[in-house]
């Protein structure tokens, strides 16, 4: 539990001086366009490996499951511009189902 | 949590690696990087924030992805108090759903017979499709995808997320 709480404090120290960092220290002045280019990314390669672990980890092994379809669903579903809920309701339903069934 | 990081993309990347059995300093170092977009934000936003040093955090703070987004005008300045408009509801929506599910989840039982642990991927799912728009983040994306892939049974649970900001530093070597 503690390091539950060790996770909050930190992040929100963290997220809140990434937040302010920019504006304090430059007034207009660009970064280094090696740097940027760098931050920029960042967020989709994290995202895309969250997907994966999240669809098909099991603690330190890959499995398929019922997540699968789940995780399929949600893919077309976003892309075919469906509102956030639906997506995510929509893929749990899912996979309950697919568990109800097997 | 909701309170006091109000970032989904850390807030859930943070608690996977936690779930998952990884250690504090991944999951701390996890959600880090997921908000490291916000440093790009700030430093976007920074010329249109007039004032003083304190004034200029103050309207820094309460970004959020969706309110930098609205708050845009299109020509690379940003409307402050647009950003600060749209992010208040948003919190408010935020903190309270967090409530309610904090008072009704124990009531659920079992969450995986529900199909809950199936919300994460589909949760990522959504904010990756936002963010990899243009080339080089796809193959941010798919490099991210890769790493994880082939590290997830090799490495501490945690790591292969981390692993994964390489794809980004690789991606960035390409011309845009």
């Amino acid at each position: 539990m503690t390091s539950v709480w060790v996770v909050i404090a930190a992040l929100a120290l963290a997220t809140a001086a990434l937040k302010v960092a920019g504006p304090l220290a430059l007034g207009g002045r660009p970064l280094p366009g090696r740097a940027l280019d760098v931050v920029e990314l960042l967020a989709s390669a994290l995202l895309a490996a969250l997907v994966v672990v999240e669809t098909l980890g099991k603690g330190g092994s890959l499995t398929v499951d019922a997540r699968v379809l789940g995780a399929a669903f949600a893919a077309l579903a976003v892309w075919r511009r469906a509102p956030m809920i639906v997506v995510v309701l929509g893929a749990a339903a899912l996979t309950a189902v697919a568990r109800l069934i097997s | 949590m909701s309170i006091l990081v109000f970032s989904g993309a850390a807030q859930f990347g943070a608690l996977a690696v936690l779930l998952a059995g990884g250690s504090t300093a991944a999951a701390i170092a996890a959600g880090v990087l997921l908000n490291a977009r916000y440093l790009a934000m700030g430093l976007a936003l920074a010329p249109s924030l007039r004032g003083r040093a304190p004034s200029r955090a103050a309207f820094a703070i309460p970004m959020v992805d969706a309110s930098w987004a609205a708050a845009s005008r299109g020509d690379g300045t940003f409307d402050p108090w647009y950003l600060v408009g749209v992010s208040v509801p948003q919190y408010v929506g935020w903190v309270l759903g967090t409530v309610v599910g904090v008072l009704i989840g124990p009531r659920l039982g079992d969450p995986n017979a529900l199909g809950l642990d199936a919300l994460f991927p589909a949760f990522f799912i959504v904010l990756l499709f936002e963010e990899a728009r243009g080339r080089r983040r796809i193959v941010a994306a798919g490099g991210g995808a890769g790493i994880a892939l082939v590290l997830t049974p090799v490495v501490p649970v945690g790591l292969p997320i981390l692993a994964a900001a390489a794809a980004a530093v690789a991606a960035a070597r390409r011309r845009a």
